[in-house]
Parts: C-alpha cells; structure tokens; sequence
C-alpha cells in the first residue's frame, strides 16, 4: 500500500487492520465507519481529516457543486410501497438534499444479472423515471453492465447524483452547540420492518410501507425557515436514527441528548420491534431527515417543516448538550437513560 | 455505501427471555393449535401447543415467546396489580398527613382507664 | 400497547422510586440478585439504576443462557455445519457469539450456510424447503424456551420430517441459583426472580431459597413498574426479617407452571448427569439432553460430534463476573481486549451480558455530569 511514496506524499496510515470484508462492513454502522476511514479515506483522501458527509461539496471554476453516490442492493426488489428503482432515485436526491444542495441530476449504473426478467427490469426504469420527475431530476446517463446468473442478486442500481448548493446554507458539525435542537421529519423505522415483512420469511404481517420519498421540498422548507440556524443535517438511513446521531456526536464532540417519547414511530414498527427484539432507533429509514438547527430558530423550522405536505409528524426529538461527550444519551419521562451506540453488526440484510 | 448484512444486533434484545402480550384474534379453521395473534397491528402466526389444557380464545391475551404462547394473561391480575401500583405510597403518605395533625398528642393526654 | 404501557407509566414509575427511596434502610447496602438475563437488559433498556438509591445493588446473574454456553460446545456444533449439507440455524442472539474459529456469522462469510429463525418452528420450515439438506437448529435456553424446543421435536417425530436434528445446548436455572448461593464469594439479601422461565416451572421451585437459605425471592416481571413493585416487595420482606417466595408477575405467571410445557419437555428431554458452565464449571443435573426415543432428531446422535472443550483466556475472568462476584469493570480484559465489538466472552457479546451491559451503560456514562439534567 505505497502508492502515495511514489508522488513525494507520506504514506497515508491505513488503521484497516481486518483479513476480509464481512457483511457487517456494508450494514451502515461501526464496522463500514471501520473501512471507510481506516481504508478508503487514508487512501483517497489522504491527510484531509474532514468529517465524512453524505455529499462532497466541489468548486469547479467557481461554480460550486454538489455530489454524492449511492447503491441499492435490495431484496426483494418490490416492497410495499416501492422498489430498488424508487430508492436509488430518492436516495441519491436525499443525500443531496441533507448536505443543503437543491438536487439537479442523476446518472445510473445497473448491473443486471444474466436471466432478469425484461420486465422486471422495464418496471424499475418506470420507477425511476416517475421517481425522478417527481423530485425534479433530470437522468441524465448511465451504463449497464450484465454479469453471469447468480453473481448478482437480479440487479444492483448505483446512482450518482449532482445538486447545486442553496446560498445561506453551512452544514458543518463544527458549528453545534450546546443548546441546538434536534429535529425529525417523521415515523421511524418503516423501510426497514417493511422489507423484513416482504422477505416472508417471519410468520409476520402488518401494514406498513416503505416510507422511501423525496425529501427536498422539506429540507428546502426548513432552510427557507431557519437557513442561517441550520447545523447539519442527515438522512438516517441504514443503521438508523441512532446511528446518524452517534456520528453527529463524534463529528460535533458534543453530547446527543434524545428523548424517547418524543421520536415519532408507527405502532406497527413498535409491535414488530418488540416481537423481534430490535431497536427502532436502529432500522432504516427511506423518507426521512435529522436537522440540527440554532435554538433560536427551532420552532419555525418545526412549524415549517409541519406545514410541508410529508412533514406532520415531524418532533424536535432532543438537543445538544456538553455531557456526554461522543455519544448518544436517550432518556425517559421518569429519569431513566441508557447510552445507544451506533449500530453493531446488522439485524437486517439487504434493505437498501 | 451498500450492501447486506446478516444479523447479529446489538440491540438485539433477549430473545430468550424475550416475550411480549398479544391479542388473539382467530384460531386457524384446520388447527387449534395455530393462531393469528396481533401485537399492535402487527399480526403474527403463534403456536398454542403449551396451552392445550387451557386453550386461549379470540379477544384472549396471551404471552408470546418465539412463536409460542406460554401462558394466558390474566386481565384481573393486571388490574390488581395497576391497583396496587396506584396506591404505592398512599398510605404512607396518608400516615404522615395525619402525623401532621398532632393528633398523638392528644391520645397521650386521655388517661386509657378513664372510667 | 396493552399490557405494555401501562407497566411503563412515568407517574407511577416515579410513586414507586419514590417508595423504595422510602422504604431503603439508609443504613444498609442491599444487594440484589436479578438471576435472568431478561431482567438485565431491561433494567439498562428502561435506565432503571438512575432512579434506584445508591445504597440498592443491583448484581447480574447467570440467567443469560448465551453466557453461559462455553466455546467448545459452539466449536462443536459449527464443526457439524462444515458438511455443505447442513444448515445451520439458530435464534438471533447466537450469531456473534466467538467460536474458536470465529462466530457463525462470520463461518457464514467464509460460505457456510448458516440461517437466523426467530423460532424453532422456522427451523421446521426450513428443513421442509431444503429436502436436499439438514438443518440443525442450535438450541439455548433456559425453562423458558425448552418446551417450544419440544414441541417442535414432537412435531418432526409426528411429521416424519427426517433432514431436522436439534443441538441441544438447555440448561435449567435452578442449578444455577444453587452454585451462586454456594459459591463462598457470595453475599447476596435477595432475588429478583426470573419471570418467564416461571411461567414454565412455576413458583414452587424457588421455596428452598427461602426456606434453606432465608432469602426472600420475588417472581417478576420486565417492565419498569414491575422491576420497582419486586423491589419494593423484597424491601418490604427484609424489613420484616421475612423470606418467602412471593409472585409479583401473577398477570402471566401460574404458581403451579404450565403442565402442559413441562409435560412436553418430560417426553422429550432428560437432564444430563452432568454438564459444563462457562465460568461455573462442571454442574450436576443442570441441563437437558434428548430423549433416545428423539435420538434421530438429536444432532449429537446423527453426526459425528468431535466434542471441542476450550478452556477460556486465564486472564479473561468471565466466572467470577457471572457470579457477581466482580464487576465487569473489574475483569482485566474489559473494555480493552474485550468490547461488544471485539469480545472475548459471551458476556460482552449477548445484549443480556453484564459486560456489554455494563459497558454500554456505565463505562460510557462515566463522564456523565449533573448538567445532563437527570431527574431523580
């Protein structure tokens, strides 16, 4: 791993210390944090220690541009309420959303595999393409690769997308203090408990859809409300709310304060978290955003978000605080709190 | 970033001690033993084999441990309990309201025999 | 959610703190055993020590059947699973549980088919889709699951389903509470008795406690209130210099147990002379193998099973932990060779281990200042 000796540039200290790539290190928590920094980041980014963000915020002369990528590997490829085309559109134009960039355009990678159904395929490209006019993106290429029968799960969408950033906006965790608050869009954990039940394997059935949508004209309701009090921002997606929010607290150095009964959840994901043992604050989430946002401008920033058709049922869900340091403190009405790490391992497979 | 993952949660809660009530909405036509039990809009297939000598009905609550009904849940047990819960305290604190009247006081002065 | 709520109601939860703040001799350090592993995750899930007085330990006990298990017998059953034939199956909490050669999530990175059920009759339905292959579904637990393991058994007898075989790792609790008490290191005032293993052997089991050994033991459930309301109960029974056995879980819990489960469990299981604890050793009559008339159903009987034993890293002190004879923050290897993502014992990879407990709850909670605004 000299590369970089070659260019006169230090070797970059690679912390990477695992044989092989497991499952746990594609599931969005500590082991994926592990390879990201301890491995692509020494090795693409070099020295650059700035905090890993959804998008890469690029000036090309002058313009500034936004850009992110994603992959969706879902099983199965239909869910209620949507599909593997559906969240690699929403997805990418989230991500571009959360790090303040009004989402422009899409580029899309399939890799198909050998024996895919043309119409399976026709129905996820109607998918994406409704998708796409329905957040306002233009497709604007792609590639497609086709490889052998069984390497590779029926198709696996990578997308790539572009956003130009909206003025007066500054997502850096540097800039949380104690005393901002912390604000949800909506339920959690639908997307996930929703592909779970869709697998068929539990002998479990609710009614629950995926809750995959576009979340710009929220974002873009807040930063109207509250620009200048707007922290940082994410979409909780794999690894959940509580995975999001622990890298908050790592990037801020601050303490993440959550109040239980605040975080809006659907009975139906409570009931099969509790049956399944799992945390909701651990499961996907599709349609959904976190913002930090200056106390002072917490209220109109809710109010708008409510007032936004999609964003009822959004809570200020907790706030910043100096304890505990790094981490992530839920609390209860009576008192009682707990410490929730991000996640470890993966309780769902290929959800997104 | 993408990809599977198998499980293993951390939070993934005691799925030996983990049980949780359910109201039994239907028992299947083609076996007792197989119900549709609902947790909070959540509808889950559950055994009733460990309940034979008792066998649960619909609108029954029962408690359920990986995929099995282990016992039915007494609605007046719970009740009694909520009661006792509720009261926690009261009676403590009614004591020490009364303590407050210095009604002691004027117990000692009456003489016990007073006759 | 009925039955759930109700059990989780801040007012009460506050009345009945406040009790137990009433009730606690604030000369006396009690300490409290909570056997079941159930008991320990919730009490870290629902933050319950924050609100408890100082002077009221809270120890952890064996009642964590993923603890309890040593390595060799998880060497075993994966050294079954090698044969690209067998599936191997078990509930979710086994998954990162480290084998010698590592856990079964990680054999199943290296290609071995290995499957999560969230019942033993998944496993059932498993082996019906496979024809081709045997699923062996790896089976812990303590009371409380053992007769859903019966019953399935039953079911594959009765079914004639022939690629099914169980590895039968149950353990019964009783034991278990008998080698703490023993155990010289001990003192303990009382127990915050297991609740859903209860609703199986009943509450009768649990008399020689109070009876032989004179401590009170409450029956209880794994609500918050309920946690409060078996605390305050056993308070009031020292107070009292009482000690019986009383039922605080009565909604769910029947003071004679299901017949019916242990009637399954007598069909189909019979205890083991002898059987190794991780970190208690060798204990008599503690856990449950197959019945011969099931010996076609039971791994140990259709396959070769090498028999692994794996004696634990001498520095790693996971016994004593299990005993409550230490704190997890007292063992050598916490927190630094041993974390929930690294671990070196079960304790730390079970969500109910008071390692990963503690260290999720206590040793991250260290820095934890007033200006959190903790109500108490």
């Amino acid at each position: 791993m000299s590369s970089a000796t070659k260019i006169g540039v230090s070797a970059p200290k690679i912390r990477f210390r695992e044989p092989q790539i497991e499952m746990a290190h594609g599931a969005g928590g500590k082991a994926s944090r592990r390879l990201v920094e301890g491995l692509f980041a020494p090795l693409f980014f070099g020295a650059s220690a700035e905090p890993l963000s959804d998008a890469a915020q690029l000036k090309i002369n002058g313009a500034r541009l936004a850009v992110t990528t994603d992959s969706f590997v879902v099983k199965p490829l239909v869910f209620p309420g949507g599909s593997i085309g559906e969240l690699a559109i929403n997805g990418t134009v989230n991500d571009l959303a959360v790090s303040g960039a009004k989402p422009q355009a899409i580029v899309v990678t399939f890799i198909l595999e050998a024996g895919l159904r043309t119409d399976v395929l026709q129905a996820e490209i109607e998918a994406m393409a409704k998708a796409a006019q329905e957040a306002g993106v233009r497709i604007a290429g792609g590639d497609t690769k086709v490889v052998e029968h069984g390497k590779a799960d029926s198709m696996y969408i990578t997308t790539t997308g572009l956003g130009a950033p909206l003025p007066g906006v500054e997502i850096n965790p540097q800039s949380v203090c104690p005393g901002d608050k912390i604000l949800l869009s909506g339920p959690i954990g639908d997307h996930g408990i929703t592909i779970l039940l869709a697998r068929g394997e539990l002998d479990m059935e609710g009614d629950l859809r995926s809750d995959t949508r576009c979340v710009f004209p929220m974002v873009n309701a807040v930063v109207e409300a509250a620009g200048p009090g707007i922290r940082w921002m994410r979409d909780p997606t794999r690894g959940g709310v509580a995975t999001s929010l622990n890298e908050l607290a790592r990037d801020c150095g601050l303490g993440v304060v959550l109040f239980e009964d605040s975080v809006p959840i659907h009975d139906a994901v409570r009931g099969a978290c509790e049956l399944l043992g799992l945390d909701p604050l651990h499961i996907a989430n599709e349609g959904q955003f976190l913002a930090v946002v200056a106390p002072e401008l917490a209220d109109a920033a809710l109010k708008a978000l409510k007032q936004t058709p999609g964003g009822d049922e959004a809570r200020i869900i907790g706030e910043i605080r100096e304890q505990p340091v790094g981490s992530v403190l839920v609390t209860t009405l009576y008192g009682g709190s707990r410490i929730i790490d991000m996640l470890v391992g993966d309780p769902l497979p290929r959800i997104c | 970033m993408s990809t599977s993952g198998e499980t293993g949660s951390q939070d993934g809660g005691c799925h030996m001690c983990l049980a949780i009530p359910g109201k039994i909405v239907e028992i299947a036509p083609d076996n007792p033993n197989s119900a549709l039990v609902d947790v909070v809009g959540m509808r889950r297939r559950v055994d009733l084999g460990l309940l034979v000598e008792d066998p649960p009905a619909p609108g029954d609550w029962v408690l359920i441990h990986v995929g099995f009904a282990m016992s039915k849940i007494s609605e007046a047990d719970a009740a009694d309990q909520m009661r006792t819960l509720e009261m926690l305290g009261e009676c403590e604190a009614a004591v020490q309201e009364v303590r407050g009247y210095g009604l002691e006081e004027i117990e000692e002065k009456q003489s016990p025999s007073s006759a | 959610m009925k039955y759930v709520d109700e059990f989780r109601d801040p007012e009460l939860i506050n009345r009945a703190a406040e009790q137990i703040r009433r009730l606690a001799d604030p000369n006396r350090h009690y300490r409290l055993m909570e056997v079941c592993g159930g008991h320990t995750h919730a009490i870290y899930r629902f933050g319950l020590k924050d609100i408890l007085p100082e002077n009221i330990e809270l120890i952890h006990g064996p009642g964590c059947p993923v603890c309890v298990l040593p390595m060799g017998r998880i060497d075993d059953a994966l050294a079954v699973a090698q044969d690209p034939d067998v599936i191997f199956a078990a509930f979710g909490d086994m998954m990162r549980v480290p084998g010698t050669h590592g856990s079964p999530l990680e054999h199943k990175a290296r290609g071995m088919d290995v499957r999560i059920v969230y019942s033993p009759t998944d496993a059932i339905k498993l082996a019906k889709m496979n024809p081709a292959k045997h699923v062996m579904f790896f089976a812990i637990g303590f009371e409380t699951t053992a007769p859903s393991t019966a019953l399935t058994l039953k079911r594959a007898k009765a079914e004639g389903i022939h690629n099914f075989s169980v590895f039968c790792n149950h353990v019964t609790i009783i034991p278990a509470i008998r080698a703490i008490l023993d155990s010289p290191d001990m003192r303990l005032d009382g127990f915050i008795g297991p609740g859903h293993v209860s609703t199986v052997i009943g509450c009768r089991p649990y008399e020689w406690i109070a009876k032989n050994e004179h401590k009170p033991i409450v029956v209880c459930g794994f609500e918050p209130l309920d946690l409060l309301q078996s605390i305050v109960m056993l308070l009031k029974q020292l107070q009292n210099d009482e000690a019986k056995v009383e039922n605080q879980y009565k909604r769910v819990v029947p003071w004679e147990g299901n017949r019916a489960a242990l009637k399954a469990m007598a069909e189909t299981f019979q205890l083991r002379p002898y059987f190794e604890w991780r970190g208690l050793g060798f204990i008599s009559q503690s856990a449950l193998r197959i019945r011969d008339e099931y010996a076609e159903w039971d791994s140990e009987q259709r396959f070769h099973v090498p028999g692994i034993r794996v004696t634990d890293p001498k520095a790693a002190q996971c016994g004593e932990v299990l005993k409550g004879v230490l704190k997890p923050s007292q063992c050598k290897l916490f927190g630094k060779e041993c974390t929930p993502e690294n671990p070196v014992g079960a304790l730390m990879v079970s969500s109910e281990g008071s390692c990963a407990a503690y260290f999720n709850y206590e040793h991250r909670k260290a820095n934890l200042v007033a200006s959190i605004g903790v109500s108490v």
